[in-house]
């Protein structure tokens, strides 16, 4: 058992750094190629006012004049030893700007994580115990009109009705303009964060319970429930020991596993509704050519989305017996 | 009274053939059968014969899209839904066929407990397991930690360690070691000795022989005949139906003659006897119309020519 934890970790590790390094190289290339100009996107509106002799000496100062190659093992050597180096647009240190951005972020991600998790595991599980009739089909129909809906169209819907028109909920920011730091409650943290982690979940949950309602489905047409029935088992005690069971494995895991799709529905709804988070601050950089923040963004967001599968992956393996108990690694 | 009585039961499964083609598939086709308390009577035919879904008519689990007509009566009144789950599990139990009608993730002995009755379950659980040559340790093992044969003397477990009246047994003995097969069958008939009745579904038809009081013949989705197990002996000639005297000659102890032909498939079935495109003694009768089961020599057949 511990030896299989020792290799698996030692596995994980290796696939983590090979990621990284492709990710850094591959990332460094697009930006390389895309046609954004970083010294005009620093100068911005300034443009009419620098000399091609500033420019130059701006080009000079963040190193852009130098060939790509060079660069890029300049910030792989930099990295390696802990600096990440430093943003053009917020003139901060990488790592801190990320820092600051992941707090706001984080919170937004897990409450939609959880949100949607939550809610699409329990509607899936009523329209599967229901199956066919009316709650199933108002569930369906509910999920395949949500995942049909762009997210950043259903964040626009929900800024409009709750903030503008009635009001309830500011209509952007992560927390108060003209307020002290220090001066921000929770509350105020919790009702900028309401909308855009509302548009964040409700995305989520669409997959979530039409997955939970056909693994159930399956499962309780399963020889073993039918089994079970035969035994005298009904109702809601059978549905917990052998239906709820059996789906939360998968459940567990397909929630972990998708990070991703978080991360990126991340960055649509914090840019609706100008959530200073991760997803805007990766706009940003991608739109003004901030080279250094945008690779430690990426590879930030890379290691998130890989805890998050090698969590699905660590779950799976604690709570399965077949795996737990087995000898397959 | 039976115990058990099954009459003129059909069981038919609306299938989508092709385009939107909507074709009834006659899984059993007025099924008789009945079981004395203290009896065990085997249900024999070949694999794919509907077997199975008898067992789990009995049962009531049948899938929902199943239509089920004739009846099913047990200790002389009709076992409707709400009566066979009341049953399920205390009177009538069910030895299933394979080790997937366990749940894989609930440990096995927490599954076998579930049917275990009297004053201490754990204890009786302990000497089933002990005289079915289960290790105590087997019940904290999860379904797949289970050999196949370990897999099922688990599964015939659930049934032995209930207090069940009647009890069906669906195929429980295939893959298992001669040992365990006869343990497992004098458990059954040591069941059937303290009153209890046996339905016991099978394609071996010598085990069996070796325990059963009467064989049901089942063909096509319909039982041929019904006979004591002393009928099938000799050449056969007790035997009232073409098809239990063509099963009992296949057996390898009388000289492995095989049957020519197959099974009708279930959505092909003929419009007279349903054994009539492989039978030697058929005539222009019995494609006609399907015989109906009737009384001879003090068994039951459905055959014109039986006498
Ligand atoms: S009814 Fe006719 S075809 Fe059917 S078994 Fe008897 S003899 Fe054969």
């Amino acid at each position: 058992m511990l030896r299989n934890l020792c290799a698996f970790a030692g596995w994980k590790a290796i696939r983590l750094v090979l990621l990284l390094a492709a990710v850094s190289v591959i990332s460094f290339m697009l930006i390389e190629w895309s046609p954004i100009d970083p010294v005009q996107a620093y100068i911005g509106a300034d443009m009419l006012r620098v000399g091609p002799e500033q420019r130059e000496a701006i080009a000079a100062y963040w190193g852009l004049d130098r060939p790509p190659a060079e660069r890029f093992f300049k910030w792989a050597a930099a990295l390696l030893q802990g600096d990440m180096g430093t943003s053009m647009i917020y003139r901060q240190p990488v790592s801190q700007v990320i820092a600051e951005r992941f707090a706001a972020s984080a919170l937004l991600m897990a409450a939609a994580w959880l949100l949607s998790g939550l809610v699409g595991f329990a509607a899936g599980v009523i329209a599967a115990a229901r199956r066919g009739r009316l709650i199933d089909r108002a569930v369906q129909w509910i999920c395949y009109t949500l995942a049909s809906t762009p997210p950043f169209w259903l964040g626009l819907l929900l800024l409009m009705t709750f903030a503008v028109w009635l009001g309830w909920f500011p209509v952007g920011l992560s927390v108060p303009a003209g307020v002290l730091a220090d001066q921000v409650t929770l509350a105020d943290r919790i009702r900028h964060m309401a909308l855009p982690a509302l548009t964040l979940s409700v995305a989520g949950i669409a997959p979530v319970a039409l997955h939970t309602r056909q693994k159930l489905i399956d499962v309780l047409s399963s020889d073993y429930v039918l089994f079970a029935k035969a035994r005298g088992e009904k109702g809601a005690g059978l549905l917990l020991r052998h239906g709820l069971r059996n789906i939360a494995i998968p459940a567990v895991t397909l929630q972990f596993a998708s990070f991703s799709e978080l991360f990126g529905g991340a960055v649509l709804a914090e840019q609706v509704f100008s959530y200073p988070g991760l997803g805007q601050a990766t706009v940003e950089a991608g739109l003004r050519g901030d080279v250094p923040l945008l690779l430690g963004l990426v590879l930030c967001s890379a290691v998130f989305v890989f805890a998050g599968n090698t969590m699905a992956d660590l779950i799976g393996r604690m709570i399965d017996p077949r795996i737990r108990e087995g000898k397959v690694l | 009274m039976p115990l058990l009585e099954v009459n003129n039961l059909s069981v038919a499964f609306a299938r989508y053939a092709g385009g939107f083609q909507r074709r009834m598939e006659q899984a059993i086709v007025g099924l008789d059968l009945s079981v004395e308390a203290g009896e065990i009577v085997a249900v024999i035919g070949s694999s794919g014969s509907g077997k199975s879904l008898l067992a789990h008519a009995v049962l009531g689990i049948l899938p929902g899209h199943a239509q089920v007509t004739g009846t099913i009566q047990y200790d002389g009144e009709p076992l409707n839904e709400r009566r066979i789950a009341a049953l399920r599990g205390n009177e009538i139990v069910l030895v299933p066929q394979s080790v997937s009608f366990l749940d894989p993730l609930q440990r096995v002995g927490a599954q076998v407990r579930t049917t275990a009755r009297g004053t201490d379950p754990t204890a009786t659980v302990r000497s089933v397991f002990k005289r079915l040559r289960l290790a105590e340790a087997v019940g904290r093992l999860f379904p797949f930690q289970l050999s196949g044969g370990m897999a099922r003397r688990v599964l015939v477990s659930t049934a032995a360690v209930s207090a069940a009246r009647l009890i069906v047994a669906d195929e429980p003995t295939p893959g298992m070691q001669a040992e365990d097969v006869n343990e497992t069958l004098s458990m059954l008939r040591e069941m059937a000795d303290k009153g209890s009745g046996v339905l016991l579904i099978t394609h071996d038809i010598e085990a069996a022989l070796r325990v059963a009081d009467k064989v049901a013949v089942f063909y096509a989705g319909t039982t041929v005949e019904l006979a004591k197990a002393a009928d099938f002996a000799g050449d056969g000639s007790n035997l009232r139906h073409p098809y239990s005297r063509a099963l009992w000659q296949a057996l390898p102890r009388n000289g492995f003659k095989p049957l020519p032909g197959t099974q009708p498939s279930q959505d092909e079935l003929p419009s007279g006897c349903l054994f009539a495109p492989r039978c030697p003694f058929a005539t222009e009768a019995c494609s006609a119309e399907r015989p109906a089961i009737r009384e001879v020599r003090g068994g039951w057949t459905r055959c014109f020519h039986a006498s």
